[in-house]
């Protein structure tokens, strides 16, 4: 409850800020600290400190969990806005304006890991989309912002669309808003009455897809992430699509059981057109940017493993595989503003010129791939064995494996360009306090890829 | 701790390196680190060591362990006899960044010695990746013309192999009792025939790759080719041994039946590669290029034994793992001297090396007959016990097998031939002394050779307890 309510209220806090200061450094200032406020708010209901009173009737419920997952998105939205403050304050009018559209988002995310009623599921996912359709539109005067924007909003709009028919199917199924656990006959194992939650919870599912952006529902995704501003490109594609797998995570290991045996078969055939969609794609791209909006699409492929079951692997799982992607994709993202253009040639001997840049963008598409002692092995290396000990067939994990590798092909295109080709990378003068706090993005990389535990404990206080 | 040390000797110089500029400062550290790391493989192998073991990933039960035993103990010298080895041979070669080349080649240092001593799946997996990353940059930075491709057509390979290991981990895993990734609860694991089967074909399918057993060895002669020749020492010494490693580390106590049940297979598998790398071998005239196919050859061998699955196959590759080692390291080495000095490959452009030069001609001529496994070589002795295997497992896959024999003398004295007799050619002219620290490694490794092969005692011994583990029951 302290995040939700501290986040709207620093949101329109945020409003007023532009007013009363004029400098853009300021108004970074200020969401820093308005950010270190909320995770201190978060973390205080999280140790069962302080929660500010409310009546919710039961709309949400906070579990360890939920808390835990705010506090990472919290503090990912702190080094993010940490890193990229000055490019934020490079775009618009006024920084605050952003800002504020970022404290709307959390607010709507700090819902979405808390929510225990389709109403507020809904209510928690508008709250997120609408500031997306404002930030892809933030450049006013580049068309590939607007058409993104426009074309963003459309599509969600429909999606939208699609996610109220479901909850009203489900209501009219149940009689309730509520999530209640499917009525599983104790002597079949089947689900009474499914017909018309089925049909909802389909069309729920569907609309997460598009939300997550999951093949055959992610056509949005490449000229969306492509066309908005860099920096909130790499916003959209880490913290908000975090907390999108956390809320489809969240709601169907309470509801699967619903679709019965239907549900491996959805998941099976999502799971598997996402990564091929996405990793055959990413490989014949030749912007860097749309290569990440691509290999972006393919990791959503592997998150959508911990969906097949609850599962201390698959929670677990999540949870390191939005910490390790994020942070490898903020700081990639992060290297990526400082070209001059965005292809793959722009790269090239970008180990000569600087060396450290391009050793933490090594470590970042390492991490991305998967290879050991970078966080991203252990995200997907947990997946996979919530795959194995959910009971689904090993040919889907194999599948997923070849994938794994292909994906190195267009990763490792990256480094090759930095260390194995000679040429002038066409990049911009990054002065060397940049370059330290993308240090700490590689340093956190490692800590999570050697001891994944010290980011994990905390779910078991 | 001795075992902790043994691992963060090369690590903590690797990461030293990074921030050193001078070639001659960073070729001391390196020097200095490996012969410490020697040193430590010397009183690992001789006197013991206690099991190191700390907590590592407490929610899964993944504990960072290290454990010696004889297989261990036998691959620790090698390790720690290959890289000083390597690092004083090549310390007058051209090698720009030297600094950074030497840091990566301990960083393999340490991804080696970790796989040698990991006593938990999870780990070994770990350091398995952590030795291939490294040679990955070694090779694409610094070797030849077709590097980038070549270097990325081997790494997506093995990588793609311990993707394969990984799931087999995971399925394993799964079925243990106590929910750990110890290998004494990997072997008690309770897996059903057909779940024994497919964890034996994805840990088979790594290891395969990474020996490799005909028909997935097609990335290793154009990896040897391309590879800098400090590199190729390191693959073809050491790192083809992780698979065998692997092999009797996982794979025949996993998976018992299985590993049986398709002996055959592999077996003939590893028979025809031994041949038809021979026969390429027969045909080549890149020097670097003969070696790296005789190695195949050998590596092939070592597998067909060790698939015979009786015990005196197993005695014989264990002993062969580190005299193979031993031998390969001193043809590369003499096959980088004379590259250095006289700039070509080619044995057509040789001959005359022992007029030349009559010192390294002889110590040529003592390794080819190591290659040969001639009597009172190191060779011999695992050659013999290896074949003794064949013959009993099957009396016709040892003679097809024992055609190798043959070829390996033709293609070895075809090269010894052309590069050390007749006339003195007019690129071997050019050809000088090699300095001091070469002669010395090479002289030292010659009598490695010949003292291990004419009273093995020593390496029986050390790998006695792994021989009893794996077949008394």
């Amino acid at each position: 409850m302290n995040a939700i309510i501290a986040s709207a209220l620093l949101g329109v806090l945020m409003m007023f800020a532009s007013w009363i200061f004029d400098n853009e450094k300021t108004h970074t200032r200020i969401a820093l600290i308005g950010l270190l406020a909320l995770i201190v708010a978060n973390v205080l209901q999280l140790n069962g400190i302080y929660t500010i009173p409310v009546d919710y009737k039961g709309l949400l419920s906070f579990t360890q969990f939920g808390l835990y997952v705010n506090t990472i998105l919290f503090i990912l939205t702190f080094l993010y806005v940490w890193l990229n403050g000055d490019e934020i304050a490079k775009i618009g009018n006024h920084a605050a304006d952003f800002y504020a559209l970022f404290f709307f988002i959390l607010c709507g995310a700090s819902i979405l890991t808390s929510f225990n009623n389709l109403l507020m599921l809904f209510i928690g996912v508008e709250i997120l989309s609408i500031p997306l359709y404002i930030l892809t539109g933030a450049d006013k005067k580049n068309l590939n912002s607007n058409e993104a924007a426009l074309k963003y909003f459309l599509m969600g709009a429909f999606s939208t669309g699609i996610f109220l028919l479901g909850i009203t199917f489900i209501y009219g199924a149940t009689g309730t808003f509520q999530l209640v656990a499917p009525n599983v006959n104790p002597a079949t194992g089947m689900v009474r009455e499914q017909l018309m939650q089925s049909a909802g919870l389909i069309l729920i599912f569907v609309s997460f897809n598009f939300k997550v952006s999951a093949a055959p529902f992610h056509f949005w995704t490449p000229d969306v992430y492509d066309g908005a501003p860099t920096v909130f490109t790499s916003f959209m594609a880490t913290i908000v699509k975090a907390t999108a797998i956390i809320a489809f995570v969240v709601l169907f290991h309470s509801q699967f059981k619903a679709l019965g045996y239907a549900w491996e078969l959805l998941l099976t055939f999502v799971l598997i057109s996402t990564l091929f969609v996405g990793n055959i794609t990413a490989v014949f791209q030749r912007s860097v940017k749309r290569m990440l909006a691509y290999s972006s699409i393919a990791q959503v492929g592997f998150m959508l493993f911990a969906l097949y079951g609850p599962s201390s692997f698959a929670n677990e799982g999540i949870l390191l595989y939005i910490m390790a992607y994020s942070v490898a994709s903020i700081g990639l993202f992060g290297v990526l503003i400082k070209m001059k253009e965005y292809s793959f040639e722009a790269f090239n001997g970008l180990a000569k010129k600087e060396p450290l840049l391009a050793a933490m963008t090594t470590i970042f598409t390492l991490s991305l791939a998967g290879i050991p002692l970078t966080g991203g092995f252990f995200a997907k290396y947990y997946m996979l064995n919530a795959a194995v000990q959910s009971g689904i067939g090993l040919w889907l994990v194999a599948f997923a494996i070849l994938f794994a590798a292909v994906s190195v092909y267009y990763y490792f295109k990256l480094i090759q360009a930095m260390y194995f080709v000679e040429g002038e990378p066409a990049i911009h003068e990054v002065e060397q306090g940049y370059k330290y706090k993308l240090l700490v993005f590689a340093i956190l990389i490692l800590a999570i890829g050697i001891l994944p535990n010290v980011f994990l404990s905390y779910l078991y206080f | 701790m001795v075992l902790l040390s043994i691992l963060s000797i090369p690590f903590i110089a690797a990461i030293i390196l990074l921030f050193v500029k001078q070639n001659e400062k960073a070729n001391y550290i390196a020097i200095a680190s490996s012969g410490i790391t020697l040193a430590l493989a010397l009183n690992i192998a001789f006197n013991g060591a206690a099991n190191f073991d700390a907590s590592w990933i407490s929610s899964i039960n993944a504990r960072f362990v290290l454990t010696a035993d004889g297989l261990s103990k036998i691959l620790l010298l090698l390790t720690g006899i290959s890289f000083p080895a390597i690092f004083m041979t090549t310390s007058k070669n051209e090698i720009k960044n030297r600094a950074q080349f030497l840091s990566l080649m301990l960083f393999t240092q340490t991804g080696l010695l970790g796989v040698f001593l990991a006593g938990d799946a999870l780990l070994f997996y770990f350091f398995w990746e952590l030795a291939l990353i490294p040679v990955y940059f070694l090779c694409s930075i610094w070797g030849g013309e077709k590097r980038i491709a070549v270097t990325f057509k081997f790494f997506i390979y093995t990588f793609l192999g311990s993707l394969f290991m990984l799931i087999g981990i995971i399925l394993v895993y799964t079925h243990t009792a106590d929910q750990s990734f110890a290998i004494q609860s990997f072997k008690q694991a309770s897996l059903s025939a057909g779940q024994q089967l497919t964890a034996f074909a994805l840990f088979f399918t790594a290891f395969a790759i990474k020996m490799p057993i005909f028909p997935l060895h097609t990335w290793q002669p154009d990896a040897y080719e391309q590879s800098p020749t400090a590199v190729t020492m390191v693959l073809s010494a050491v790192m083809v041994k992780m698979g065998l490693y692997g092999v009797m580390r996982w794979l025949m106590p996993l998976f018992p039946n299985a590993f049986s049940a398709h002996s055959n297979f592999v077996v003939i598998l590893s028979v025809i590669g031994i041949l038809y790398a021979s026969f390429i071998a027969i045909r080549q005239d890149d020097m670097k290029r003969l070696i790296a196919y005789s190695s195949i050859a050998h590596i092939g061998l070592m597998s067909a034994a060790l698939f015979a699955n009786n015990e005196i196959g197993a005695q014989g590759v264990l002993i062969q793992l580190f005299s193979h080692g031993v031998n390969v390291l001193g043809l590369w080495i003499i096959a980088d001297i004379i590259e250095q000095q006289t700039g070509t490959r080619s044995l057509k452009e040789m001959g005359g090396l022992a007029k030349q030069n009559p010192t390294l001609g002889i110590l040529l001529v003592g390794f080819a007959f190591a290659n040969i496994a001639l009597p009172l070589t190191n060779a011999f002795v695992g050659e013999f016990l290896m074949f003794n295997s064949l013959f009993q497992f099957k009396p016709w896959i040892a003679a097809a097998a024992g055609v190798s024999v043959v070829l390996a003398a033709i293609y070895t004295l075809n090269m010894v031939q052309k590069c050390a007799y007749g006339e003195v050619s007019e690129k071997m002219s050019k050809m000088q002394a090699p300095n001091v620290p070469a002669q010395f490694v090479l002289i030292v490794l010659l009598i490695v050779v010949i003292i291990s092969g004419v009273y093995p005692a020593p390496l029986f011994d050390l790998t006695a307890d792994t021989l009893q583990q794996l077949f008394i029951k």
